[in-house]
């Protein structure tokens, strides 16, 4: 029997705003217990929201990056449910018309591109944290979260296994960062995953019971359970149970789900308008000026790097992986010219990737705090391309612009890096290493020819790497021939 | 010092007849002796109170002072005053002392306004008669065995039996107009949006709305000009240019076109109040206004639908007196539940938890569509109704209550009959209109009977000066309760 797997994620975004969604408390990570939770926050007698427009925002400029519908008027809703760490009794969310409806996420799994439909996008404001640490007998209370604002965002019920989950997660993720409107901090549960599961056979029209997965705040965890609930499911309906619409708890240590409550003991929550708040209108002006606002989208710079500049899948995909990254990247090839510009990009794509990458995650730095400015790492991949410098030494060069701040023709100067280009001078070492490796030369006029590499090789170490190989290995073509 | 209006008095403080002081001082002693037998009161502060009189004379001394400089307040206990116990008349909020101040409430501190004490009210301004509040019942100065409406009920005893010169109120369904009709005070509920809501405990928020209470039109046009004010942090509060109410109240009714809805004069109403208010009319007519029929043929349906609205948005707004982070916990609790629901049983009144009750069941599930939608669209028939009406006419008016003060007790066991004590009122606030109430008779047992005026949006102007004209032209709201001797 073929199963089919169905999934579709609500995620909630904290949106980067200094202040919160209802109150001017800061939303600041990591303050003492209540120290960002003003008389709004705690919910007393008498108190007021007022709508932060900086959240509206970045609503709308998440809507305009995904082609969404915005609505030029929603409403605020009251969602209502007691529970210690929700001070008012009710979360101000947007219920019947939110700010931002449907959209479209696409990204790419196993070499096939795929496109996800959003369902919409809200405004909401996060709830407070209940502390059941360092207290006997009580639960501490800390509303620092309380009012922070959330971006849900809803898909369709449209992708078909945890590796799509995982990648239109990830594609999500690095949206939000990319416009601006989310820090995408996963450990400080600034960006957290809903799943909604469900399995059906292999060709059914109907959608199967699913089962709401609560909290993931890790791509590895949202895999872990997305897998372990579809398989827990396929078994129960083989073994002729049934699935009850629940809502379900994704334990990382035993890597299982466990039921948290179902469909029955569910919440009526009693929506409503919000009869403090206004509705919420957008103008034709606001949508423009933001639209304009907005950096150009990664799908965009993508194309261009594979149509204008001829770069790899691969290397496009993470040079568009971040702002940071793509934003590097331009502005180190704008200080080439038109005419190298295709090799000179496919270079700066091998060092960001490369050494770049690698040393800015040593020292867990992204592209916009990297010690190396665009225009050196321009000047150093110019000194490649000229023959100044040989790749190998140019990654010499590039561990000391990491580790101090000369110039790269300071370096090459004062560690006398320069290539050696001179035909006459390489030809001496040629004829040297000739001499002295009879049978590797024996093995070449055989036809081995791979004893040329072992040559090359051997007159780069005499070098100290400062020859130019290309070079080498001509002379040494036409000395053997 | 006693029993003269807001006006007179900021005149003497200013003439320097005598201290914001001496005259707070006095108002003290008056009203809580006379809070024996009335109740008006919940909290008297004199520490705070008289430090605010002090800092009001040195005010006085200068040039600064303005017409309220110094003059004492009542504010209704469901306003937030800083460092004050805000109870809101219930239990849930017994202990509870605001950290921050209401809007009006800071208004009034830069007017340089001194806080007498907190009135009391029905608990968490649900009822009609301060029978509902936990510290007792409020009873009518013109008759100690009858109720001074509600639900600012201790607001309007205590301006009746001159325990302040003036107080605030606020009006969800009636509540500033009802009470002011039951004590022969004048009382008006603004325009929605014009007074801020911040700081006030919220009842239904699509409707509450605060004003003042007081002995005269005039002084009402003073307290307004203190309330008046747009606030950043009530995101329904309205920015509009300052009006100057009380340089306004000379205006005459010559010409106004008084509306007379036949629905708000049906045989339900006692003959001795069609009598007053056909009386207020034709001197209404003698000072130059016109008569017109109009009609308002959906505002039979405004307490049905009040009594859904009003719950569906009560039942959320307190939602958050849980027990959690303020006001009262019930001593004894198994876990979170049992607390929430121990808390709440004992925290709230029988009349809060009947509305919670009502609220909580129209937002359902199931029954959204059929209660609170359906209501919502009476709503904006209602609002309809008026806008059609005040094509033909400037002002509406017509009695503010189908009976005189009715005896403690009489009507707590039957709600629906309490609730049509408001009859006359709900709609006003369904359509979020400027209304008030003032005196204009008294009936067979010498009880006060009021006279509503309804205007168009943001006429508070226009009303106000109508009514210091009747005000002019009459003594009803001279007469004193046979208290007032005390």
């Amino acid at each position: 029997m073929e199963w089919e797997i169905v999934i579709g994620i609500e995620t909630h975004v904290q949106l980067s705003t200094e202040s919160k969604i209802f109150s001017g408390a800061s939303t600041d990570f990591g303050a003492m217990p209540n120290a960002h939770a003003c008389e709004v926050d705690l919910a007393l007698p008498g108190v007021l929201p007022v709508l932060n427009k900086d959240a509206v925002e970045k609503a709308i400029r998440f809507g305009v990056a995904t082609q969404a519908t915005i609505n030029q008027r929603s409403i605020f809703a009251r969602k209502n449910y007691f529970y210690p760490d929700l001070p008012k009794g009710y979360q101000i969310s947007q219920m019947e018309i939110p700010v931002v409806e449907g959209g479209t996420i696409k990204f790419h799994v196993a070499e096939s591109e795929k496109t996800v439909n959003l369902t919409r996008a809200h405004l909401e404001e996060d709830a407070g944290k209940s502390l059941h640490e360092d207290f006997i007998d009580m639960s501490g209370i800390d509303l620092n979260r309380a009012g922070t604002p959330l971006l849900e965002i809803v898909s369709e019920p449209e992708m078909r296994s945890s590796d799509e989950a995982v990648e239109y997660a990830k594609t999500l993720h690095s949206l939000v960062r990319w416009i601006g409107i989310c820090d995408g901090n996963m450990q400080e549960g600034n960006f957290r995953c809903d799943a909604n599961v469900s399995v059906r056979r292999k060709g059914d029209k109907t959608l199967g019971t699913r089962r709401e997965i609560k909290n993931l705040n890790s791509f590895k965890f949202l895999q872990q359970a997305i897998e372990y609930e579809a398989r827990w499911q396929i078994e129960q309906i083989e073994d002729g149970l049934a699935i009850v619409q629940a809502t379900v708890l994704f334990d990382p240590d035993s890597g299982e789900t466990r039921l948290m409550r179902t469909k029955e003991d569910a919440h009526d929550y009693r929506y409503f308008p919000d009869p403090d708040l206004l509705p919420l209108v957008i103008d034709d002006d606001w949508l423009k000026t933001t639209r304009a606002s907005l950096p150009e989208l990664p799908k965009s710079k993508a194309r261009r790097y594979q149509d204008d500049l001829e770069l790899s899948g691969p290397d496009v995909a993470s040079l568009v992986s971040s702002l940071e990254a793509a934003t590097y990247f331009e502005a180190t090839l704008n200080h080439f010219d038109v005419s190298g510009i295709k090799p000179a990009a496919k270079s700066i794509a091998n060092w960001m990737n490369g050494e770049l990458t690698a040393s800015l995650n040593r020292s867990q730095k992204d592209f916009s705090q990297c010690p190396i400015a665009p225009e050196t790492l321009s000047v150093l991949i110019k000194r490649v391309l000229d023959n100044t410098l040989s790749t190998k030494l140019a990654r010499l060069v590039f561990e000391e612009l990491w580790s101090g701040d000369s110039t790269v023709d300071d370096i090459i100067l004062k560690k006398g890096f320069k290539q050696m280009s001179d035909s006459g001078e390489i030809e001496s070492f040629v004829s040297q290493v000739i001499e002295q490796h009879p049978q590797q030369v024996a093995d070449f006029k055989a036809g081995k020819e791979k004893a040329l590499n072992s040559l090359v090789g051997q007159v780069m170490k005499l070098t100290k790497g400062k020859a130019n190989p290309t070079q080498v290995n001509e002379i040494l073509k036409s000395k053997l021939s | 010092m006693f029993g003269k209006t807001v006006k007179e008095l900021g005149d003497a403080l200013r003439r320097k007849d005598f201290s914001s002081t001496e005259l707070t001082t006095a108002y003290l002693e008056r009203s809580k002796t006379l809070n024996k037998e009335v109740n008006a009161f919940i909290t008297f502060d004199e520490e705070q109170t008289l430090a605010q009189a002090k800092l009001a004379d040195e005010i006085l001394s200068t040039d600064d002072a303005t017409a309220l400089t110094g003059i004492p307040i009542a504010h209704k206990d469901i306003w937030c005053a800083k460092d004050w116990i805000t109870t809101c008349g219930s239990r849930m909020l017994e202990n509870f002392r605001s950290p921050y101040d209401a809007h009006i409430i800071k208004r009034f501190k830069e007017c340089g306004a001194v806080t007498l004490g907190k009135t009391n009210m029905d608990e968490f301004a649900m009822g009609s008669s301060n029978e509902t509040s936990w510290f007792g019942n409020v009873k009518n100065p013109w008759d100690l065995g009858r109720v001074p409406g509600g639900s600012s009920g201790g607001s309007a005893a205590a301006v009746a039996a001159d325990m302040t010169p003036a107080s605030t109120g606020t009006d969800t369904g009636g509540s500033i107009r009802q009470p002011a009709a039951l004590c022969g005070i004048s009382g008006l509920k603004p325009t929605y949006g014009l007074v801020s809501r911040y700081g006030m405990i919220a009842f239904a928020s699509s409707l509450d709305q605060g004003g003042p209470m007081a002995k005269s039109a005039e002084d009402l046009a003073i307290l307004l000009e203190a309330m008046v004010s747009f606030d950043d942090k009530d995101s329904t509060s309205l920015e509009k240019p300052t009006v100057h109410y009380s340089s306004m109240i000379n205006k005459s009714v010559k010409g106004l076109r008084i509306g007379i809805p036949k629905e708000y004069f049906s045989d339900e109403i006692a003959p001795d109040i069609q009598n007053g208010v056909q009386d207020a009319l034709k001197e209404y007519e003698k000072l130059g206004a016109r008569l017109v029929d109009i009609n308002l043929p959906t505002s039979p349906l405004s307490v049905a639908a009040y009594y859904v609205i009003a719950p569906a948005e009560a039942s959320s707004n307190l939602s958050r007196f849980d027990g959690v982070r303020y006001g009262y916990r019930a001593p004894n609790y198994s876990d979170l539940n049992d607390m929430y629901a121990k808390t709440r049983a004992q925290g709230f009144g029988a009349e809060v938890k009947r509305r919670i009750l009502i609220g909580t069941y129209v937002l359902s599930h199931g029954y959204y569509d059929a209660y609170y939608l359906k209501a919502q669209k009476v709503r904006r028939l209602i609002s309809q109704d008026f806008a059609h009406a005040f094509k033909t006419c400037d002002m509406i008016m017509s009695p503010t209550t189908p009976s005189t003060a009715f005896k403690i007790g009489e009507k707590v066991s039957d709600p629906v009959q309490m609730y049509l004590s408001d009859t006359f009122t709900i709609a006003a606030n369904l359509a979020g209109l400027p209304a008030m109430s003032i005196p204009c008779g008294l009936d067979r047992n010498q009880l006060p009977i009021g006279l509503q005026l309804i205007g168009n949006y943001f006429d508070e102007a226009g009303m106000i000066a109508a009514a210091h004209q009747y005000q002019c032209a009459t003594d009803w709201h001279l007469k004193k309760p046979p208290l007032h001797n005390v």
